[in-house]
């Protein structure tokens, strides 16, 4: 019987959490601008806006309209559209999201802001960098990086065991069922 | 003698292949539509009122019959979806000279369309187009029915669900009043298959007899001649267009007559509940179907379907062309 | 040339025949049923084991396109398909491109059919001239020239005036009228039954009360003129009720109904499927049970085909806009066999409506076996089945729901006058 291969222990996504409060600390200030990737990257944000006290109103982005896979795989089903509730073009963004991986999601990320106009800077804040990067991107704020790859076929996400805001959050591994 | 008639409109893995009418579409994919519809209504408050999803794809509007105002709806929502839109009036052109629907047809597939958006004087036309496209195997090619004959009408049917739901949240609870021309009416066809897949217990079609179609208790709606009765505790009043050429005639007396018996005032709509909305598909005849007090009322959600009608055609649009 | 039909069971309603026999052929006509006739030397033999050896089909309704459409079909290849189902005499209707209406036409008709292969061809002249309700034709000299009874094909007489002088007309010479019962008013734009599918799919429906109101129309002017009337292809069962209750009040009339509405019904149009447009409009499904047992207990007095070759130009419309009609030469003698066994009904009964009383009607020496008549003769295998398709239909028309259908009942023999018309061997 074929072993398969050991898998890295997930740290904390609370202690990490903390880890990316740290810092992002220095740079907060009132032009910072938080947007979240639905969905764990909203949870995200939500508590980052709130650690960081951040004054302008949190946003959120829905990648589907953008995604490079369409073509092949459609449109995503639950798609919950994008809120951005501040002018862009004034805004210092940061872009939220729970797993940095390929790379793709943040460029239509990037794609779906400058429909709302142009940003006068761009960052990327994430949980964890697991590799396997597809597009020169990379997170000016990453918590965590995975010494190990992951494999392609083994997804990477964040868990919020509550409805509220607040509800502790972590990390677990599932097969990818998109494939 | 025959088995089911083939469903043209699903493919293989139950997904939609085209949009022909609503009638025979599970609920799961009604609810996806207008799942899928509400993130695109927030499109057109960006500043880039754009999305690449059909980009590269070429969206044929296909209008045998003249309607500026669908073909606009449609031209907008594929043009915000990126794709390229042509806008072919054949009934002008290539009919004219003999040439069949069908050549007409191939002649596009030729030109390597994507999309078919089809009106038609005749009921059945995009069924036709589509069963067509089956037939030379082609399945790359997606057809949406922007209304044929008194048939369907089905993205009208989709919005007027979404404008409901907007307003009303849920539709176990509600008692529907159709008001007005149904035996000429494909919106009317779509709006009570819609209804009824939907889950509303109570659709009410309210007519003169010579309105109303043959056996139409059968769609499964309750009929009324009477404006007090059929309005009575009503959520949500569908008005339906009377075409001018029905005013007077075999058909109805007067278009006065029509509106003392049949049009919506505000005396009249005192009989649904407190919070109804009031829905006209466009274009109104305000003192013929509708008083002008009502269409501008407080209850009127005639703008916002307009305003609905684009995201849920983009909806459909970006469901049909994805993978 | 004698011929000898051996080891086959020969059903020949007309003398209530039902039983292994053969047939004996000399000089055309048939001289004997069973025993060898005296001095009969059989030229040539043909073997029916297992095959049912019956007149050979009489068809009230064949529109073979010519003059006019030739475009659609010609009369060889429709005689083609006429050989192939078994089909030995026809009635063809006066919508021809010009219709019917005046002698010449029809001579050219009989003359151009006058092969040995083709099937019998009986005009039936235009009643009025070119179909317009208007002016009646020269009955007699149509008559003349072959014609043998006066309608209108799918076309009312609007004013009945018109129509009262056409059957007074008619009369006075006894030549029967055949009508179709549609108010024209009531039909307008029509292309489906006025029904449940009809107002589902947003199709102009044709009420019953179309046909009703004809058909009483045209019973009452019965009575007043007295005229010999046939009612084509009735469609409702109201129609049937309408027919039997003028029939007991002593109308004498005569009716038929066609192939593909004793199975049909408004469903079958699907999702607008073309094939299924027909004239008159196929009926609610009640309306078809009727049909089907009005044929079995006689209040109907013939099945035919109604065959209307219609190209894929014309079908490949939508609804609106296809033509009517459907090919029916190859499957009546099917069809006929499919309702039989549904019904479970004598296979004598169900070829009785497409042999001898098609042929009463018609007035003409066919659809029987009797000795002295013409050896218009069908022997086909009622194990074996027609697989209906665009290929293995002989007639130009490939318009026909039945597309794709495996139909009880294969030709194997067609012969007219004792010449062999069709062989299976000829596939």
């Amino acid at each position: 019987m074929p072993k398969k291969p050991s898998l890295p222990k997930l740290p904390e996504a609370e202690a990490l959490l903390r880890t990316l409060v740290a810092a992002m600390k220095p740079h907060a200030g009132p032009a910072m601008a938080l947007v979240g990737i639905h969905t764990g990257g909203v949870w995200l944000a939500e508590r980052l806006h709130a650690a960081l006290g951040l004054s302008v109103p949190l946003g959120s982005i829905d990648v589907s309209f953008h995604r490079d896979d369409y073509a092949s795989k459609g449109l995503r089903r639950g798609a919950k559209g994008s809120s951005i509730p501040f002018d862009v073009a004034a805004a210092e963004i940061v872009i939220v999201d729970d797993v940095l991986n390929t790379g793709r999601t943040i460029r239509a990320a990037m794609n779906e802001l400058y429909d709302y106009g142009r940003p006068a800077r761009i960052d990327l804040a994430v949980l964890v960098d697991r590799g396997g990067r597809e597009l020169p991107i990379c997170a000016r704020y990453c918590a965590h990086t995975l010494a190990q790859a992951l494999p392609a076929a083994q997804e990477l996400v964040l868990a919020r065991a509550g409805d509220d805001v607040s509800s502790p959050l972590s990390l677990m591994l599932k097969d990818r069922h998109d494939a | 003698m025959r088995d089911k008639p083939q469903n043209l409109q699903l493919n293989a893995h139950g997904e939609l292949q085209h949009l022909l009418t609503i009638e025979g579409l599970p609920r799961e994919i009604l609810t996806r539509i207008l799942d899928t519809a509400a993130p695109f209504t927030e499109v057109a408050e960006r500043e880039v009122k754009k999305l690449p999803l059909l980009r590269g794809k070429s969206v044929f509007n296909l209008f045998f019959e003249n309607s500026t105002r669908t073909r606009t709806t449609f031209e907008i929502a594929a043009k915000r979806l990126s794709a390229d839109v042509i806008n072919l009036n054949i009934n002008t052109s290539s009919t004219a000279k003999g040439e069949t629907l069908l050549d007409t047809v191939d002649n596009l597939v030729a030109m390597q369309a994507d999309m078919f958006v089809v009106r038609h004087a005749a009921s059945g036309a995009p069924h036709l187009i589509a069963g067509h496209l089956a037939n030379i195997g082609n399945r790359h090619i997606h057809v949406v029915n922007a209304g044929d004959g008194r048939h369907a009408h089905p993205t009208q049917g989709l919005l007027d669900m979404y404008t409901i739901r907007h307003y009303k949240k849920d539709f176990s609870q509600l008692t529907v009043a159709i008001i007005g021309d149904v035996l000429h009416s494909r919106v009317a066809r779509s709006q009570i298959h819609a209804l009824t897949i939907l889950g509303v217990p109570e659709v009410r079609v309210i007519a003169p007899k010579t309105l109303l179609p043959s056996a139409v208790e059968r769609m499964g709606v309750r009929v009324f001649h009477d404006m007090t009765e059929g309005l009575r505790g009503v959520d949500v009043v569908m008005t339906l267009r009377l075409q001018n050429e029905r005013m007077q005639g075999a058909l109805l007396p007067s278009p006065q007559e029509f509106y003392k018996s049949y049009g919506l005032t505000p005396e009249k709509l005192q009989q649904a509940k407190p919070d109804a909305i009031v829905m006209h598909p466009g274009p109104m005849n305000r003192g013929v179907e509708i008083d002008s007090v009502v269409a501008d009322g407080a209850h009127a959600v005639i703008l916002p379907q307009v305003t609905f009608g684009i995201a849920v055609r983009m909806a459909v649009m970006s469901m049909l062309a994805g993978g | 040339m004698k011929i000898h039909i051996q080891n086959g069971r020969v059903i020949d309603p007309a003398n209530g025949i039902d039983r292994m026999a053969d047939v004996f052929i000399a000089k055309g006509r048939i001289v004997g049923v069973g025993a060898v006739p005296p001095d009969f030397e059989a030229s040539g033999t043909v073997d029916a084991t297992g095959c049912i050896v019956c007149p050979g089909l009489v068809d009230l309704s064949a529109r073979l396109r010519e003059p006019g459409y030739e475009y659609r079909a010609t009369l060889e290849s429709e005689m083609a398909a006429a050989a192939a189902g078994g089909v030995t005499s026809l009635a063809i209707p006066p919508d021809t491109d010009p219709p019917l209406d005046e002698p010449g036409l029809v001579e050219m008709l009989k003359h151009r059919a006058r092969l040995p292969e083709f099937a019998h061809v009986y005009p039936v002249g235009a009643l009025t001239l070119k179909l317009g309700g208007e002016h009646l034709t020269e009955m007699a000299e149509l008559a003349e020239a072959g014609c043998v009874a006066f309608g209108q094909a799918n076309v009312a007489i609007v004013d009945t005036q018109v129509l009262l002088r056409a059957m007074q007309y008619a009369s006075t010479f006894a030549f029967p009228v055949w009508l179709q019962a549609q108010d024209p008013f009531l039909a307008r734009n029509g292309v489906a039954h006025d029904g449940e599918v009809a107002s589902r799919l947003g199709l102009t429906g044709i009420p019953v009360a179309a046909e009703t109101i004809a058909l009483t129309t045209i019973l009452q002017l019965a009575r007043e003129t007295g005229a010999q009337v046939h009612l084509t292809r009735i469609s409702s069962a109201a129609g049937l009720e309408i027919i039997a209750a003028a029939r007991r009040s002593g109308i004498s009339v005569t009716c038929d109904i066609s192939a593909h509405h004793l199975h049909l019904c408004e469903r079958d149009i699907g999702n607008f499927d073309s094939h299924a447009r027909l004239a008159p409009p196929l009926r609610a499904e009640s309306d078809r049970d009727a049909l089907r047992r009005g044929l079995a207990d006689g209040t109907i007095n013939a099945l035919c085909s109604d065959h209307t070759p219609v190209d894929d130009d014309a079908k490949q419309m939508p609804f609106d806009d296809a033509e009517p009609g459907a090919t029916g030469l190859e499957l009546l003698l099917p069809l006929t066999l499919k309702w039989a066994a549904e019904m479970k009904l004598p296979l004598s009964q169900a070829l009785a409506r497409v042999t001898c009383e098609p042929a009463r009607i018609l007035g003409i020496e066919a659809g029987t076996l009797s000795p002295g008549a013409p050896a218009d003769i069908c022997i086909f295998d009622p194990q074996a089945s027609f697989q209906v398709s665009r290929e293995s239909l002989r007639s130009q028309g490939k318009n026909t729901s039945f597309l794709g259908v495996k139909l009880p009942g294969r030709v194997r023999y067609t012969l007219i006058d004792g010449h062999l018309a069709y062989s299976t061997a000829f596939s």
